[in-house]
């Protein structure tokens, strides 16, 4: 079975002109349980709005974004929050830390909204990326590195199915850029999760088996405005 | 809950600043509110259904409340004298009459009034039901032939003045150098503290009033100069105001159709507290006024509970889409400022309770100084509990502007950058 299945998923926004422009139109897409998947594709391409979609942010005009049978696109914004706190792990460019909280905090707080707040498993998670004396740093006491790594964690802490990693290397220099790679994958992996990476660095995606260009598989893309 | 405890947690530490001058305004707000009740109360209380020992004044003809004022609560000046013979025709004809004291008033020491009495007032009155004036050890009530005073514990203070000392009264209720009499009292006592306005008199022998240099008797009509040692005629004696203890209310009833509505020369003020009940009635509108300032600086510490975190809303829209992103409901966001905003006014309502001893710590010392009455920051009041309580609500209301805009923030907009 799938772990997740997309199907004639489109999504548009309304320009500041007024004109409908279509982000995303994906006909299909599928990911098996503890797949790591990398697509390619250029700023601008639609990729973040697609991520978004994915993980219950937005809503889709159109189609289906089925989870483990369950489709995503037909919950309600509450369902879709409750299945992303629960299922999903997000990392983000720009890592998205809040700033007053310490690592720990950030890693223990997106377990408050799911499954409940596990310190010795945030604790264990961060242990494991080498931030084991930096627990009480607050973000801004942290290097570029160390906060990606932070993110990862928390990304990990929920035990989710599906990890989204939206050019997650983009801030790094390419030494810390393959070192963070190989800890998202390692800990995906560890863990059982799937990964759904995208980037436009050729340095990362080479590091994996496949990759997939996401230019053909979103025909709504013209090389314009994107997500 | 939690997570929302840490996201509130969490913003007031990284607003500490501009928090803590939101609890500084509640603070005040909360603090001004509640002293502004509780003195109220206090004072209402204390002047009108306190225990005043005595239920009824009789004094010279005029206002029952200017009697009332300078003989119970030594505020005032005194509104004439009534002949001697009205005082002991009170104590002796009228079996009704419990007790009656005569005062005398008219002199005072540093603004401290000089009260002429008879011993009577240490030994038989009672200020509150089953209490005397007590006399602090190595003191004793003043002897009637002898030019002694017994001070009250606020006197002691203000003047310094202790067992042993001598001191000159001085003419008039207000303190002027240039009137002081040339008889020197000595303090023979000093009375332990009651928290009544007894505290701020100097109590000397009623004789001694008749007897200072200066005073003219008219008891009889015609002018009488009393010398140093010879007795004076009852007739020409006359007193300020003659306390009355009565067995039941009805006596009071009997003695106001007699004096009030039947006699000509004197007032009796009965019962006390009501004659004071007018007084703060007609003045009713003064505590409104506080009221409603009260209320408006709550009003306006509410608004500024909602302007401080209404400012934040903007750079903490990235915060809020992270929480969205990690799975928080909108609701979440949305208590998470609402519970800010109640914590806000929680916090500032404890500190509330500091401002509000302070206030009542000056208050209750100038209340004291002028007219004996002790306010008690300790004394449960309604205010007490229903200001922080009502802040609480109110802060949490407050927030529920700032929590609109929380909820509504878009998550994928304000997740930025977009790739």
């Amino acid at each position: 079975m799938n772990l997740l299945e997309i199907e004639q998923l489109r999504k548009g926004f309304r320009a500041p002109t007024g004109e409908q422009t279509l982000i995303v139109d994906i006909p299909a897409f599928t990911m098996t349980p503890g797949q790591h998947v990398a697509l390619r594709g250029a700023s601008g391409s639609g990729k973040t709005t697609f991520l978004n979609l994915i993980a219950g942010i937005l809503k889709p005009d159109q189609g289906q974004i089925r989870l483990e049978g369950r489709d995503i696109a037909a919950l309600s914004e509450s369902q879709r929050d409750s299945i992303r706190a629960n299922s999903f792990g997000y990392v983000f460019q720009t890592f998205n830390l809040l700033q007053g909280y310490t690592a720990l905090e950030n890693v223990t707080l997106g377990m408050m909204f799911g499954k409940g707040s596990d310190r010795a498993y945030a604790e264990q998670l961060l242990h494991k990326v080498g931030l084991a004396d930096r627990m009480h740093y607050r973000p801004r006491q942290l290097s570029v590195g160390q906060q990606q790594r932070v993110a990862v964690a928390r990304a990990l802490a929920n035990h989710p199915k599906l990890v989204l990693a939206d050019e997650p290397t983009g801030n790094l220099d390419p030494v810390h850029a393959r070192e963070a790679l190989r800890l998202i994958r390692e800990i995906c992996a560890e863990s059982g999760a799937a990964l759904l990476l995208v980037s436009h660095d050729e340095g990362v995606l080479e590091q994996f088996d496949s990759c997939t260009d996401f230019l053909g598989l979103n025909r709504a893309f013209t090389g314009g405005a994107g997500g | 809950m939690r997570g929302i405890l840490l996201i509130v947690r969490r913003s007031l530490r990284q607003h500490l600043f501009s928090t803590t001058i939101t609890v500084l305004s509640i603070a005040l707000a909360s603090g001004l509110t509640m002293s502004v009740f509780s003195i109220q109360s206090q004072s209402r209380e204390a002047f009108t259904g306190g225990d005043l020992g005595f239920d009824a004044v009789v004094g010279a003809r005029g206002s029952q409340l200017q009697l009332v004022l300078n003989t119970v609560f030594h505020l005032e000046t005194s509104p004439g004298n009534i002949p001697w013979t009205l005082y002991t025709e009170l104590r002796d004809k009228y079996p009704g009459v419990e007790l009656a004291i005569p005062y005398a008033t008219g002199d005072n020491y540093m603004g401290n009034r000089i009260v002429g009495s008879t011993p009577e007032i240490f030994t038989k009155f009672e200020y509150k039901k089953g209490r005397k004036y007590a006399i602090l050890e190595g003191g004793r009530p003043f002897d009637e032939g002898y030019a002694e005073a017994v001070i009250g514990s606020v006197v002691s203070e203000q003047t310094g003045l202790k067992l042993g000392d001598t001191f000159n009264p001085f003419h008039g209720i207000y303190f002027d150098p240039n009137a002081r009499h040339p008889e020197e009292y000595t303090v023979v006592g000093i009375m332990d503290t009651t928290n009544t306005p007894s505290d701020r008199v100097i109590w000397i022998p009623i004789e001694g009033i008749f007897r200072m240099t200066g005073h003219v008797l008219r008891g009889t009509g015609e002018q009488f100069t009393a010398d140093a040692v010879a007795a004076i005629p009852d007739a020409h004696k006359e007193v300020s105001a003659v306390m009355l203890k009565l067995k039941s209310p009805q006596v009071g009833w009997q003695l106001d159709q007699m004096i009030n509505k039947q006699g000509k020369v004197a007032t009796l003020a009965h019962p006390i507290g009501t004659v004071m009940l007018d007084l703060f009635n007609k003045v009713g509108w003064v505590n409104r006024i506080l009221e409603l300032v009260a209320y408006l600086v709550v009003f306006v510490s509410a608004a500024a509970i909602t302007a401080s975190i209404y400012n934040t809303i903007n750079e903490r829209k990235r915060e809020f889409a992270i929480l969205r992103a990690l799975g928080a409901r909108r609701r979440t966001v949305f208590s998470a400022i609402v519970v800010e905003s109640a914590c806000i006014a929680a916090l500032g309502s404890l500190c509330g309770f500091v401002c509000y001893g302070a206030i009542l710590l000056v208050a209750a010392q100038v209340v004291r100084q002028q007219t004996g009455v002790v306010l008690n920051a300790t004394t449960l009041h309604p205010s007490l509990y229903l200001t922080p309580l009502g802040m609480v609500l109110l802060g949490a209301l407050s927030g529920v502007i700032p929590a609109i805009r929380a909820y509504s923030t878009d998550v994928a907009e304000n997740l930025a950058p977009h790739s």
